[in-house]
């Protein structure tokens, strides 16, 4: 079933309602092995003791938010560009579950912070920058909410979001571009990842648990998304035929 | 004169008009720097030293007070539609009427930035730096502006969204001014390096700014 094939709602629907439980069966799987993986297998840190554990909410957290406004910039060239219908939908959806997951990481890093660094809270060139793709965000859902036409608001949205988009670089760069205090890259870098393999399997199974609970929870939200659409335009049919007869 | 040229100076005769918004820019530029001395105390040391910072936010917060006066006025008489279905393209045109904006409002921010720092003790090396760094860097804040009041151009609630989506943008356009400005008082650091990343922002956002907030206003209006 190609892209332009689910264009038609119904037909997406009639997908989403298959594939859902499935979808939600492997992320509880997914995530049953990550967590065990990461809290019983990893070893722990010879330097950090048990606290590392926190990465492996904290980094999985992180690519999901920057990857969430990834998806939300394709979904917006989708919806200028190529006018594909459920476009604006995909990414009025995907706004508050990339604040959610960027505001995980945020407090996660915070909690690392404290007993690792000494401070929960440093404005250094990484944390400055997730914080303001946090705020995009908030206000790419404040715009959601203040545009009264689901479509008007679609496009207004889609350019905010390709606008906020040039921030995705400067915070995977940010590490490299400034001296901070936040680590360098250890996993995508050129010259492949620094980290051993004990750790970074787990690492990588509960990054694929957090994707599939992202597809989930976007799938579902789609899902209502035009369940509500069409809620609206059944009232707004009933509205006028009251006003007519 | 161009049909460009006439837009320019059509804004700049509103601007400078009793309601246009002109003059009130740097009054609350100048509210604003006053107030900060009444909350942080008066020891001149403290001032002198976050004095850049604080005529940067003024400068900001003025900056983005006056922005929804860029299309309000148009939308409501209705000259918006007219620029919109007119030749000239709508990505200049809205280039015209930002740099009318920055001219009538951000200018008189960088005249009176050094007579401001007086009040906030700035260090004497700092003052032209710091008009310096807001000549370079107002550009940038008025045309990622632009953006925001493209967006938010017909919201009757929209009053505080303006400023929510602004601000994360340039908020590297404050981080990069105040290092120039820090720099040149003497604080570690050059003041080449954020100069010129600033002036970078300037002359990418003077293109990205137009063109975002032309397809804004075309696809407002569908």
């Amino acid at each position: 079933m190609s892209l332009i094939g689910l264009a038609n709602p119904s037909r997406f629907l009639a997908l989403v309602e298959r594939l859902l439980p499935w979808l939600a069966g492997a992320t509880v799987v997914a995530f049953a092995v990550g967590l065990y993986q990461a809290f019983f297998v990893a070893p722990e840190d010879y330097q950090q003791g048990q606290t590392v554990r926190i990465m492996f909410i904290h980094v999985p957290a992180a690519w999901l938010g920057m990857f969430c406004w990834t998806l939300m910039s394709v979904s917006a060239l989708g919806t200028l560009v190529w006018r594909h219908p459920l476009a604006d939908v995909a990414l009025k959806t995907a706004a508050p579950l990339g604040a959610a997951f960027t505001f995980l990481c945020l407090v996660t890093g915070s909690l690392w912070g404290r007993p690792m660094w000494g401070t929960y809270w440093v404005w250094d060139a990484r944390l400055t920058s997730v914080l303001v793709l946090f705020l995009m965000y908030l206000g790419l859902v404040a715009l959601w909410r203040t545009i009264e036409d689901p479509s008007r608001a679609g496009r207004a949205a889609a350019i905010l979001t390709l606008v906020g988009a040039v921030n995705l670089p400067v915070i995977k760069f940010s590490v490299e571009w400034w001296n901070t205090l936040h680590q360098p890259a250890s996993v995508f870098r050129l010259g492949g990842p620094t980290i051993d393999p004990s750790i970074l399997v787990p690492l990588l199974l509960m990054a694929v648990a957090f994707t599939l609970l992202f597809v989930t929870l976007h799938a579902a939200a789609m899902r209502n998304e035009i369940l509500r659409r069409r809620v609206r335009t059944l009232r707004l049919m009933r509205a006028q035929a009251a006003q007519g007869a | 004169m161009t049909a460009l040229g006439a837009l320019l100076i059509r804004d700049l005769r509103i601007a400078v008009r009793v309601g246009g918004g002109a003059h009130i820019g740097v009054l609350f530029f100048l509210i604003v720097v006053v107030v900060v001395p009444f909350a942080a105390g008066p020891d001149l040391a403290l001032l002198s030293r976050i004095g850049p910072a604080i005529l940067w936010i003024g400068a900001l917060l003025a900056t983005l007070l006056g922005l929804d006066r860029l299309f309000a006025t148009d939308h409501e008489d209705g000259s918006l539609d007219l620029i919109l279905m007119g030749r000239v393209p709508l990505e200049l045109a809205v280039a015209a009427k930002a740099l009318a904006h920055w001219i009538a409002s951000a200018l008189p921010l960088v005249i009176a930035a050094p007579l401001l720092g007086l009040f906030l003790n700035l260090d004497p090396r700092a003052f032209g730096a710091v008009s310096l760094t807001l000549l370079a860097g107002t550009p940038a804040l008025t045309f990622i502006g632009l953006i925001g009041a493209a967006l938010t151009i017909a919201l009757p609630r929209g009053g505080l969204l303006l400023p929510v989506l602004v601000l994360p943008l340039t908020i590297p356009v404050l981080i990069f001014g105040v290092a120039a400005s820090q720099a040149a008082a003497g604080e570690s650091g050059a003041f080449g390096t954020p100069f010129t990343i600033l002036l970078a922002l300037s002359l990418a956002s003077s293109v990205v700014g137009p063109f975002a907030a032309a397809a804004a206003l075309r696809h407002g209006f569908e």
